[in-house]
């Protein structure tokens, strides 16, 4: 196995199954068709299958980068050196396996398309290569090409196969996240320039982590380039008020191109802030929580109430993601309180947050799925179009049950492992945060069961529904997995969670040095 | 007295011949020789790359009185000016045939055009700078108004006419600005002027304003930018693409040696104005696209956004910068031929069409045009991995590096502007349903053309180095010569 450059490999299977798609399949449309989908079915089956070995051979005593490979890639003597350097540590393994379990989902559910199939499925295998790359790269340049890549097959996607305002929403989601994005490239320039110890600058992530913890950027430039960063990760999150991209990109995207929203794009910032920001900008991570735990709060109240006034069910996830994801920025900032009772408090919060983000992913795709579903045999996402299914879907019924209790997060679930851990840290540093956040979950419950309701329960009234088939054995097959893995975090989550404990408490470790390199008074009690 | 060493200029030589050689074919075998000498001409530009390459000296050499420069800076651009026209007239001939204006004069004008390119940029003397311009001023003007039974075209070469010979004027008093207070116009003995530490006088910073404001015209950077979207959209299509890419990359290298070069020394004075140059390019390149219909129209503001963002290179003032403006110009080289490529088979019903709208569906229509299309459009927004973005982190770094945040933010913010009228061709031609499908494509030569600059756009990750290597060692001669 040693000999296997993995990640690469595990990058790039997808954009190999893409190259051969446009190069083998030809023929007449129906063919061409299903070459495309079974071809685009195998590789990022092998991607996944590739993703598990990986994973096997993950050593989870230690909190380095695995599985590294670094090669230079564009090197001048006395200019700049930047690295194709690739790695996973225990917080990007998970998100690895989440973009790879995810894809063939995505693959299987969009069995049925038929606009431009081969295209689809180009555009989703590339899509898999960013997102999994993003996950890997251990160089800032590398990390943004992927991070931004994932924009082009996105944009396509949501705009070629979207719904009626499908040009408006790419826009959106298009313009929106590149804002963001590119402030972050101009502060990644400066960090190459800022962190010149010696002859030369760099971008590497591993270098630049240990450059934060022994030396650090000065408490002003940390403060430019936490904004910047946060600039694109805020977007990306999306934290209130930049999120208004969210709810038109979901609606109006395919249903698997919601799935990878919600599943895998908006973890990417969840994955930055912990990255980046948190060790690499300590002090103004400090400097700044506030900031983030009233964003995270307005986030979880304000779009919880909007969830509960909408009346389509796309939308209403939609918000709920805003939501959920105000538990993960709120986590991952319970972090920075550590410095002030010199103990690593933070570690409950940052491990639930990745936890929340793991579960949110399997969950929200799972729901943005079972809207599919119904979506899919009468072509209306309204939720009043709907009513009474359980008289005649009743295996869709435990299956959206299953998946609506997870995201009010009921214990047995996933979502209540995640949900709690973050509660708990936050509990232990401000009590205010905490409250305000659980009224979140409240609200959560409300509007999930009362969608769930309309549509579910009640009389089978419209007449048109009386024709809808239950689940068929492709779709028991594509929710099968989700079902199990929600159980299966929620009730026995240890074996995920060790996969990033060392990973977290380094983390901390690194942020805590970090802020007190730059700041003496950090072990002073409040 | 001593005859001087012919051999490094034996390139202009060559075309210079060889341009009197293809003119007389021209003339003696009349109408129908437009295509031989088409071809005869690629092959004499692309065989005077292949000279160019050979001969560069491994210093920097001075002949013909100090009038003339040879090095790695020059090759580069040279190579790059006679790849550039010679793809220029690939995509002519199918064009000018069907359009009825095969005349052989085209190609003939080119090659001159290229050969007063050549001159400017290994110029050394800011007498024989002005005599390149000239030579390739005039030769640009005729091939402006090339179909002259068009209202269009002969409005293009006649504004093109009246406001270039105003640049050139204008140059040319600044550099009898120079010459009066500094005693001289060759490039190596101001650079030794103005070296000598003395505070530079009033008169020469004037005179040097002027020469600036001649330069940014030819590359037509704002507030000198007013000619493009015109005569762009005037000219006939293949003709803009020439005028999009040849003559950009030489008055760029140009603009560059000459701020380097001679007036090295005065650059706290010059890198003011190049900065407040290249932030209004950029920001009146991407607001001005966002309302065209006409795609040449669209093309023209689109250079002078590029032009923008290769002049951040240019204000950091570094050697890094320098070589990021060369990589930044030769990645948008090969972008704007593609997309002209593209541009040129955009035909219905037999007649040329220009309209941004035309483009509508095409994906369905020629998925494999589309798709190239796709990739410049992306590729010129600078979204990664392609190569646009790539031309601008090197150019942005470079601003970086040189302590010029607010330029790097204000160009980032830019390129978000310009990236939305780029993706909206791409919305055209893939979110759209075609109304009425455009003729099949037209030639292979066009189909050629935009293979391979897509490929070279894609696949430029692959082997960044030897374009920045190249350039590295270009700009080392120009900054040590």
């Amino acid at each position: 196995m040693e000999t296997w450059p993995l990640l690469s490999v595990v990058t790039f299977t997808p954009l190999l199954g893409a190259v051969l798609i446009l190069v083998l399949v030809r023929g007449d449309k129906e063919a061409t068709d299903r070459n495309a989908r079974w071809l685009a079915l195998w590789a990022s089956l092998a991607t996944f299958v590739i993703s598990l070995l990986i994973w096997i051979n993950f050593d989870t005593g230690t909190s380095n980068f695995q599985f590294v490979e670094k090669t230079a890639w564009l090197k001048f003597p006395g200019r700049y050196t930047l690295n194709y350097h690739m790695g996973v540590d225990g917080i990007s393994m998970m998100f690895v396996l989440l973009s790879t379990l995810l894809t063939p989902i995505c693959i299987l559910c969009s069995w049925e398309m038929k606009k431009r199939v081969r295209e689809y499925m180009v555009a989703f295998l590339v899509l898999e290569t960013f997102m999994v790359g993003t996950f890997c790269a251990l160089d800032l340049v590398t990390f943004y090409i992927f991070f931004e890549g994932v924009l082009l097959p996105m944009f396509l996607i949501i705009g070629v196969w979207g719904g009626e305002r499908r040009v408006y929403s790419a826009f959106k989601f298009f313009l929106y996240t590149l804002l963001g994005s590119v402030l972050m490239l101009v502060a990644v320039m400066a960090m190459y320039f800022l962190s010149k110890t010696g002859g030369q600058g760099t971008t590497d992530i591993v270098e630049l982590l240990k450059f934060a913890r022994e030396t650090g950027f000065s408490p002003e430039a940390q403060r430019w380039l936490w904004l910047a960063f946060f600039a694109s990760f805020a977007v990306k999150v999306p934290m209130w008020p930049v999120h208004t991209w969210l709810p038109d990109a979901h609606v109006e995207a395919p249903t698997a191109g919601s799935v990878i929203l919600a599943g895998v794009l908006l973890k990417m910032g969840g994955y930055g802030l912990l990255r980046f920001s948190l060790p690499m900008f300590p002090d103004a991570s400090v400097y700044f929580t506030p900031l983030v735990y009233a964003l995270s709060i307005v986030a979880i109240i304000y779009t919880s109430l909007v969830a509960l006034a909408q009346d389509d069910m796309k939308k209403l996830i939609a918000y709920s993601s805003v939501a959920h994801m105000g538990y993960v920025t709120l986590g991952i900032f319970a972090a920075t309180s550590q410095i002030n009772g010199g103990k690593l408090l933070g570690e409950q919060a940052v491990t639930g947050a990745i936890f929340q983000m793991l579960s949110h992913g399997i969950v929200s795709a799972a729901l943005f799925l079972c809207v599919g579903v119904v979506y899919d045999r009468l072509h209306s996402r309204q939720i009043n179009r709907y009513g009474g299914l359980v008289n005649r879907m009743p295996k869709y019924a435990a299956v959206f049950m299953v998946f609506m209790l997870a995201s009010i997060g009921l214990p047995g679930t996933s979502g209540f492992i995640g949900e709690f851990l973050v509660l708990f840290g936050v509990f232990q540093v401000n009590v205010w945060a905490a409250a305000f956040a659980t009224t979140g979950i409240i609200l959560g419950a409300t509007y999930m069961l009362w969608l769930y309701r309309r549509v579910i329960f009640g009389d089978l009234l419209k007449p048109d529904l009386a024709m809808l088939k239950d689940l068929n054995p492709r779709e028991i097959a594509i929710f099968t997995p989700l079902i199990i893995l929600v159980l299966w975090l929620g009730i026995w989550p240890t074996p995920f969670l060790d996969v990033f404990d060392a990973s977290v408490n380094n983390l901390l470790t690194s942020f805590k040095a970090g802020a007190c390199q730059v700041n003496e008074t950090c072990f002073s009690t409040r | 007295m001593d005859l001087p060493n012919l051999e490094y200029a034996a390139p202009e030589i060559f075309v210079a011949i060889a341009s009197m050689v293809l003119l007389m074919i021209g003339v003696f075998r009349g109408e129908g020789s437009s295509r031989p000498v088409a071809w005869l001409s690629m092959a004499v530009l692309i065989v005077a790359a292949v000279i160019t390459a050979l001969i560069t000296p491994a210093e920097t050499k001075y002949e013909f009185a100090n009038l003339f420069v040879s090095s790695s800076f020059t090759t580069f651009l040279k190579v790059g000016v006679l790849l550039a026209a010679a793809v220029g007239i690939m995509m002519s001939v199918g064009y000018n045939e069907r359009e009825a204006i095969d005349r052989f004069e085209y190609p003939v004008l080119i090659v001159l055009a290229a050969l007063g390119m050549m001159v400017m940029v290994s110029a050394n003397d800011l007498l024989s700078l002005y005599v390149g311009l000239e030579l390739q001023s005039l030769a640009l003007y005729v091939v402006a108004a090339i179909r002259r039974d068009s209202l269009k075209s002969s409005e293009a070469g006649l504004k093109y006419f009246v406001l270039g010979a105003l640049a050139s004027g204008m140059l040319l008093y600044g550099a009898s600005m120079v010459y009066g207070f500094s005693g001289s116009t060759n490039f190596t003995n101001l650079a030794a002027f103005l070296a000598e530490g003395a505070t530079p006088s009033v008169g020469l910073i004037v005179g040097l304003v002027f020469v600036i404001v001649g330069l940014a015209f030819k590359i037509s950077a704002v507030p000198f930018h007013m000619w493009t979207p015109d005569v762009y959209e005037g000219a006939p299509t293949p003709v803009t693409a020439f005028f999009a890419a040849a003559p950009k990359l030489a008055a760029m290298g140009l603009f560059m040696s000459v701020l380097v070069g001679p007036f090295g020394g005065l650059a706290a004075q010059w890198s003011q104005v190049v900065i407040v140059v290249s932030v209004t390019s950029m920001v009146l390149g991407a607001f001005a696209a966002i309302a065209q219909t006409n795609i040449k129209r669209l093309m023209a503001y689109s250079s002078i956004g590029h032009v923008g963002y290769a002049l951040v290179g240019l204000a950091s003032g570094t050697k890094d910068g320098y070589s990021a403006v060369l990589v930044y110009m030769a990645i948008y080289i090969v972008m704007t031929l593609g997309t002209f490529a593209v541009i040129l088979a955009m035909r219905r019903n037999g007649s040329m069409v220009e309209d941004i709208s035309d483009l509508t569906g095409l994906s369905k229509n020629n998925p494999v045009m589309a798709a190239m299309m796709l990739i410049f459009m992306f590729s010129m927004a600078g979204i990664p991995p392609l190569a646009g973005f790539y031309a601008k982190l090197y150019v942005f770094l470079a601003a970086v590096d040189a302590g010029l945040y607010f330029l790097a933010v204000i160009g980032m913010l830019a390129s978000v502007l310009g990236a939305y009228y780029y993706i909206r061709i791409v919305k055209l031609m893939y979110f759209d349903e075609p109304e009425e499908a455009l003729d099949p494509h037209p030639g292979r030569d066009l189909g050629l053309v935009q293979f391979v600059a897509g490929m070279a756009t894609l696949l430029f990750f692959l082997v960044p180095g030897v374009l920045v290597g190249a350039a590295d060692k270009a700009v080392f001669s120009l900054a040590s010569g």
